[in-house]
């Protein structure tokens, strides 16, 4: 993996477990191949974030009916704050909450999980993202 | 048939996707240059994922064997 690969950025705007699952699913796939990936916390995904919150039930997409819902919340695949961590141990992974959203939750550094790197504005996030893909989920 | 001298297995039977890669990654990287890893996984992403990790990462895939309901992964450390 000495080449240099094009990032991922990830735009987390949703805050369900299903949609973060995927997204942290995307995150391990990009870093085990060598890809750095930049991953933006707005809205309600930044609010999933917060210290203590993390493993709580974030509900899922409005696409999840009562038939499909069970289905997901039987699956034994890891939680998603795991696979990041993971994903953090083996690639290039940076976190960086939106500093609007920050704002508007009226949250603090301290108030996120330690698995956030950082606050940011969009326009570093863009700066990071370069010429890679922007991923918005 | 298989005559090699495994470093280690890693019985990843029943892990969901990615979980029996990730397991693969951690135990190459703690491993000795030339050591063989084998990896037991039912899970179908494993198909194309190991292959294709093992291969970015240019290690070796010796060996992908199919058994009944989960695959045979044989990977040497390369680097």
């Amino acid at each position: 993996m000495d080449e240099q690969e094009k990032p991922l950025s990830l735009v987390l705007f949703s805050g369900t477990d299903d949609k973060l699952s995927a997204a942290a699913v995307l995150t391990v796939g990009a870093a085990v191949m060598g890809r750095p990936v930049n991953i933006f916390l707005q809205y309600y995904a930044l609010r999933a974030f917060r210290a203590g919150t993390v493993h709580a039930d974030h509900a899922l997409a409005w696409e999840a009916t009562d038939a499909v819902a069970p289905v997901i919340r039987a699956h034994p695949g890891q939680h998603w704050s795991e696979l990041l961590k993971q994903a953090k141990e083996v690639g290039e992974v940076n976190i960086q909450a939106c500093a609007l959203s920050m704002d508007m939750f009226h949250l603090r550094p301290a108030d996120l999980d330690p698995i956030v790197d950082g606050v940011e504005g969009v326009a570093a996030f863009m700066a990071s993202a370069s010429d890679g893909q922007v991923v918005f989920i | 048939m298989s005559t090699l001298q495994i470093t280690k297995s890693i019985d990843a039977r029943g892990m969901a996707c990615p979980g029996p890669l990730m397991n693969l990654i951690g135990a190459i990287r703690q491993g000795q240059v030339g050591d063989l890893f084998e990896v037991l996984s039912s899970d179908a992403g494993s198909k194309t994922d190991i292959p294709a990790w093992v291969a970015k990462a240019k290690h070796e895939l010796v060996e992908v064997r199919e058994d009944n309901g989960f695959a045979h992964f044989i990977v040497r450390k390369a680097r």
